[in-house]
């Protein structure tokens, strides 16, 4: 782990400078940041160090495939190709000449962009640990953890004992496996994210409204009768005020998945956004003087970051298995809760 | 604005992996390792209630040896009280044995004694008697033969009488 830091550490100063595009024209760290924090149909690592991810469309029904290096010709301009092109990070349908149409309906973007082929490397990642330990506990059960059981073992009991029998009772072994999930695919991708030419998949409104939306429909699923019928009628609450309750209610349901989503989106993305804004001081001012400064509160944010990730995942699979709670959760005593 | 409009392709691959990686990671990751802990777990309670049962077992056995112990301690004290009280029974009623037979036979002896005593005396009061009778027969037979020596005779042996 120590190694790991340290390896990261080195990189994130390197790279950091080596992807601000200052080539041409005045500095906007506007357009750097939001190009950064962005998603992208290239991944680009470094000046050169660009891997091209294959463009996926589906127009009126109809598979189309390509590397997304036929959008940039030899100066790496963007160019038109097959009567689409990019504009604004998105791809459109263009004539000849290069115009947008004006019918743009009905095309369907699956490209394997930085953020699905990050979220990929990801994948990758979590099946090789989690099924390398997985098989030592196959094959000796009871020895001792070794490696990295030994290191991830105490974040797994963790999940389980603080997290989910502390807010989910006795029937939490059936959310297990969603609230591990959802732990490790936030706190693996966080991480990857504040890697060197990391994408920022987590901070990604997109992935952060699917973890949400996959929360709800668990906790929506399964609501027993005291979930429900303290949505529809109240205990406690005069049958009049049902017109104002319900829809207090439902909207309610709504919110708890939708901080979710805008949480863990916020919190990575404006991480980004102060690494990025610091060195982007440094083109600001035109100054090496602020070099050191801006490296050193870059340093401090980085580490703060690394918390943050692990944070972040941490109160996404708390929350979520606090709202599962609640609908599994038996109402004896439901006068209590208001 | 852009940042928080969700792409559509992104919406898809997300939910198709990790609908994927959610259903392989609970199939071949988490539900062995989530047995095998509960497992561990389970055995390390057994192992320790075990053992707590063994050291109570334990407990309990070195009570019982205690107790066998102190009976055995007891029950031999009274054996050997009671040897000892034989034994001087023994010896003393051997010593009373031994002082009353002594006794008897001390009690026999000098009746004994007495007796021959008595027939010692008896002997020599009859032998006097004879020896009397025979210095009278004597003193008879001088006496008819000399009348002054019959005379000095008996004044010699009164003499003698007087002086002893």
């Amino acid at each position: 782990m120590k190694r790991l830091f340290v390896l990261l550490f080195s990189f994130l100063t390197l790279t950091a400078f080596a992807e601000v595009p200052v080539e041409g024209g005045e500095f906007q760290p506007g357009d750097m940041i939001t190009h950064h924090i962005a998603d992208d149909y290239t991944w680009h690592f470094a000046d050169g160090a660009v891997v091209y991810l294959p463009v996926i469309l589906v127009d009126n029904g109809e598979f189309k495939v390509f590397s997304s290096h036929s959008f940039y010709d030899e100066n790496h301009e963007t160019v038109s190709y097959d009567g689409y092109a990019l504009d604004h990070g998105h791809i459109i349908r263009v004539d000849e000449a290069g115009e947008p149409l004006t019918d743009q309906a009905s095309l369907l973007d699956f490209s394997i962009t930085k953020n699905v082929a990050s979220m990929f490397v990801s994948v990758v990642l979590l099946f090789l640990v989690f099924f390398i330990i997985a098989g030592r506990y196959k094959n000796n059960p009871k020895a001792a953890p070794r490696g990295i059981q030994s290191f991830f073992e105490p974040i797994i009991i963790f999940i389980r004992d603080e997290i989910a029998k502390a807010n989910i009772g006795p029937k939490y072994e059936r959310y297990m496996p969603y609230l591990l999930t959802v732990f490790f695919f936030i706190w693996f991708n966080n991480l990857l994210g504040l890697m060197p030419g990391g994408a920022n998949l987590t901070g990604n409104i997109a992935v952060t409204l699917v973890l949400a939306l996959i929360t709800l429909l668990i906790t929506v699923f399964s609501g027993n009768k005291s979930y429900w019928k303290h949505i529809f009628a109240t205990p406690g609450v005069p049958t009049w005020l049902a017109p104002i309750m319900i829809p207090v209610e439902l909207i309610g349901i709504l919110t708890k998945p939708f901080s979710l989503m805008v949480r863990l989106f916020a919190n990575i993305t404006a991480g980004h956004i102060i690494i990025l804004s610091l060195f982007s001081l440094i083109f600001i001012f035109k100054s090496i003087a602020v070099g050191p400064l801006s490296v050193a509160f870059a340093t401090f944010m980085n580490f703060l970051e690394l918390f943050v990730a692990l944070l972040q995942a941490y109160i996404f699979t708390l929350l979520s298995a606090m709202y599962f709670g609640g609908a599994v959760e038996e109402h004896d005593h439901a006068e209590d809760h208001h | 604005m852009e940042l928080v409009t969700p792409g559509f392709g992104l919406l898809f691959w997300q939910t198709v992996t990790f609908l994927i990686v959610l259903f392989l990671l609970g199939k071949f990751a988490w539900k062995p390792i989530m047995s095998a802990l509960s497992e561990r777990e389970a055995s390390i309670e057994n192992a320790l209630s075990a053992a707590e049962k063994a050291k109570l077992e334990m407990q309990a056995l070195k009570a019982d040896n205690e107790k066998l112990l102190a009976e055995a301690r007891m029950e031999r004290d009274k054996i050997l009280t009671e040897a000892t009280e034989a034994a001087n029974s023994i010896v003393e009623s051997s010593k009373q044995k031994a002082n009353e037979e002594g006794a008897r036979m001390i009690a026999g002896a000098r009746e004994a004694i007495e007796n021959e005593k008595r027939a010692a005396i008896t002997e020599v009061k009859n032998m006097a008697a004879s020896l009397s009778l025979e210095i009278a027969e004597q003193i008879l037979r001088k006496e008819l033969s000399d009348k002054t020596a019959q005379q000095t005779l008996a004044q010699d042996y009164i003499r003698e009488v007087t002086l002893n």
